[in-house]
C-alpha cells in the first residue's frame, strides 16, 4: 500500500540552526499516529512540512504520491492550536467552518445550496449544530476544538492534521476530543497530532512517533514507550509504569521535590467538611 | 427645504459632497479589513508613504494618481512583506517604510524648492477644490473596490482571519495581500484629495471601530462601517457649510462624535447586563 505521506531524508532548519535531520517517515492510509517531543523538537516545523507552509532544506516530502513543491496539498485538513485563533474576531461558528470549503466555492460572496448541506452535515455529525449561528468567542473549549475540526472535515480531507489538540482544555474534553478523533479514524480518517500529553496518547492513539529534531522511535506506545527511548527523546530521567493496562509516564523531577526543599511546608486552610478526607 | 438644497446650487459643494459620501463609503469598507488585520496604523503612514510619491510625480512631471498610486501601492506592498517575512510587527514595518517615503518628498521639496501645490491641501485636503474629473476618479475607484471585496469576499475574510491556515486550505494569501495592497492605496489616493494625509487614517479606522462595537458580524461590520463612513462625509459637508469649519474636520469630527455616542451606550448596555446577570446569581 502506498504510504499517504511520506518523508525521505528530510531536513530543515532556520538559517544555520537546524531543526529537523534526516527525517524519514510513513504514513499509510487510515493510520492514526501521535507525534510527541520536547519543544524545539521540530513537531510544528514537521507538520508544517507536510502542510506545505515550509519547504524542505533538504529531502522530499510526497503526499499521496505527488511531490510536495510548496504548495499546500489539497487533501489534508488542517486544525491549527487554539492559542493561535483570534476569538475576538467578529465570525459566527457557521462563517469559521465555512472557511474550509474555499477551495470548492465560487467566486460568490454566498453560500451555495451544497455549501449549507455539507455545513449542516458536519455540524451534526460533530454535535454542535445548534451553535451554528453562535459567535465564536462564545464556547467551551471543547465546542471550539469541535469547530475547528468542522472546517477542517467540511473540506473532505484525505488527511487531517492537528496541532496540540488537547492543549489548553481540561482533562474531560481532552478525554473526548481523542475519542473523537478515534471514530473519525475508525470510519477511515488518517490523522497525524502533535502532542504533549504523553499518558493521552499512550490511552488514544495506535502509533507514537518520537521526535528530537529527528526520529527517535515510532510503533505502538507499548513499544515506545520505554525509558531508554522516552529519555533519549526528552534528555530527561524519565519514569515509565505499566499499571492495570495503562501505560503512564511522568518526567522524574531533576531538582528536589517540595518535600525536600521544605520539610515543614505552610498549609492551606481546610474546611471541617473536607478536613476528614485530606487527613 | 430651500435652506437646505441651497448648498447645491453651488457646483463645488455638489462635487465636494458627491466625492465625500464616496469616499467616507470607500474608506469605511476598506477600513474593516484594515481594523481586523491590526493595522490601524498604516491609514497614517500610507498616506504620508503616498505624499512622498505625489511629490515625486509632481518633480518628475508624472500624473499625480499614477505616480502617487504607483508609490502608495509599493509601500503597500512592501509593509504587508515586512511584517509577514520578518519578526517585525505591523506597527514598526509602518513607521519605517512610511516615515521614509514621506522624508523622501520632504528631501525633494528642499532640494528643487519648486513645489508650488499648496502645503494645506495635501495635509489637511482640499474637497473644494474637487473637479468633475476628481468625482470620476473617486467614482471608478469605489466600484472597483466594491468588485474586489464582492468577487474576493470569501478569500479576503479568510486571509484577514488566519492568513497562515487559509494558506494551507489554498487561498494564495500572497496574491490576496497583493490585490488588498493595491485597493488600499488606490482608496487612499483618492481619499487624500478630500481629506488629505493628516485625516485619512481616522476616515478609515473610526467608522469601522464603530461598526464593531454595534455589531459581531462581520458582513453587519461591513454594512455599518460603509454607511457610517458615507453619512459623515454627507453630513460633515452640511455642517461645515453653515458652520464655515473645513470639511475634512468637520467629517472626521462627526465620526469621533458618532463612535462615542455609540461606545457610551454599548458601555451602559454591558453595565445594565452584568448587573441583572448578579441580580440573578
Amino acid at each position: 500500500m502506498r504510504p499517504l505521506v511520506e518523508l525521505k531524508d528530510v531536513s530543515f532548519g532556520y538559517g544555520t540552526e537546524p531543526v529537523l535531520m534526516q527525517v524519514n517517515l510513513h504514513l499509510h492510509p487510515g493510520q492514526f499516529a501521535a507525534l510527541v517531543g520536547p519543544s524545539g523538537a521540530g513537531k510544528t516545523s514537521l507538520l508544517r512540512l507536510i502542510l506545505g507552509s515550509l519547504q524542505p532544506t533538504r529531502g522530499e516530502i510526497h503526499i499521496d504520491g505527488q511531490v510536495l513543491h510548496g504548495q499546500p496539498a489539497p487533501c489534508i485538513g488542517y486544525v491549527p492550536q487554539l492559542e493561535t485563533v483570534d476569538w475576538t474576531f467578529p465570525v459566527t461558528v457557521a462563517q469559521v467552518v465555512l472557511m474550509g470549503r474555499i477551495r470548492r466555492s465560487s467566486y460568490w460572496p454566498w453560500s451555495s445550496a451544497e455549501d449549507k448541506r455539507q455545513l449542516e452535515k458536519v455540524l451534526a455529525s460533530l454535535e454542535i449544530d445548534h451553535l451554528m449561528n453562535r459567535h465564536i468567542r462564545n464556547l467551551s473549549g471543547g465546542q471550539q476544538q469541535r469547530v475547528f475540526l468542522a472546517r477542517a472535515l467540511i473540506a473532505q480531507p484525505d488527511l487531517l492534521v492537528l496541532d496540540e489538540p488537547t492543549t489548553g482544555v481540561d482533562m474531560r474534553t481532552a478525554e473526548n476530543v481523542l475519542h473523537l478523533l478515534a471514530k473519525l479514524n475508525q470510519q477511515g480518517m488518517t490523522i497525524l497530532m502533535t502532542t504533549h500529553d504523553l499518558n493521552a496518547a499512550a490511552a488514544h492513539v495506535p502509533w507514537v512517533i518520537c521526535l528530537n529534531r529527528r526520529i527517535i522511535a515510532e510503533g505502538a506506545p507499548e513499544t515506545v514507550y520505554t525509558v531508554d527511548i522516552l529519555n533519549e527523546t526528552y534528555q530527561a530521567d524519565m519514569l515509565v509504569i505499566r499499571q492495570d493496562g495503562l501505560l503512564l509516564v511522568q518526567q522524574r523531577p531533576h531538582h528536589h521535590t517540595y518535600h525536600e526543599l521544605l520539610p515543614k511546608p505552610v498549609l492551606g486552610h481546610v474546611d471541617g467538611l473536607a478536613r476528614g478526607r485530606v487527613g | 427645504m430651500t435652506t437646505l438644497l441651497e448648498p447645491f446650487q453651488f457646483e463645488f459643494f455638489r462635487n465636494g459632497t458627491l466625492a465625500a459620501v464616496l469616499v467616507g463609503a470607500l474608506c469605511g469598507l476598506i477600513g474593516v479589513y484594515i481594523v481586523l488585520r491590526g493595522m490601524s496604523y498604516i491609514g497614517h503612514g500610507l498616506s504620508h508613504a503616498i505624499f512622498g510619491g505625489a511629490v515625486v510625480s509632481f518633480v518628475m512631471s508624472w500624473n499625480f494618481y499614477v505616480g502617487a498610486g504607483l508609490w502608495g501601492f509599493v509601500a503597500a506592498v512592501l509593509i504587508n512583506q515586512t511584517v509577514r517575512r520578518t519578526k517585525i510587527g505591523a506597527d514598526a514595518a509602518i513607521g519605517v517604510i512610511t516615515t521614509a517615503s514621506f522624508a523622501v518628498g520632504v528631501a525633494l521639496i528642499s532640494r528643487y524648492r519648486r513645489f508650488t501645490r499648496s502645503f494645506d491641501a495635501a495635509l489637511f485636503g482640499n474637497i473644494l477644490g474637487v473637479t468633475q474629473q476628481d468625482v470620476w476618479v473617486v467614482v471608478g475607484v469605489t466600484l472597483l473596490v466594491m468588485l474586489v471585496v464582492f468577487f474576493f469576499y470569501k478569500q479576503l475574510l479568510f486571509t484577514t482571519f488566519d492568513a497562515d491556515v487559509a494558506q494551507v486550505y489554498g487561498v494564495r494569501t500572497a496574491w490576496v495581500d497583493t490585490l488588498f495592497a493595491l485597493v488600499l492605496a488606490a482608496a487612499l489616493i483618492v481619499s487624500m484629495q478630500i481629506l488629505g494625509v493628516t485625516l485619512i487614517a481616522a476616515a478609515l479606522v473610526v467608522p469601522a471601530i464603530t461598526a464593531r462595537l454595534m455589531t459581531d458580524s462581520f458582513s453587519r461590520m461591513m454594512l455599518y462601517s460603509t454607511l457610517i463612513g458615507a453619512s459623515t462625509g454627507l453630513l460633515g459637508m452640511y455642517l461645515s457649510y453653515y458652520v464655515d469649519v473645513a470639511s475634512g474636520a468637520t467629517i472626521v469630527l462627526l465620526q469621533a462624535g458618532l463612535f462615542s455616542v455609540v461606545l457610551a451606550i454599548t458601555s451602559l448596555q454591558k453595565r445594565a447586563g452584568r448587573r441583572l446577570l448578579h441580580t440573578h446569581v
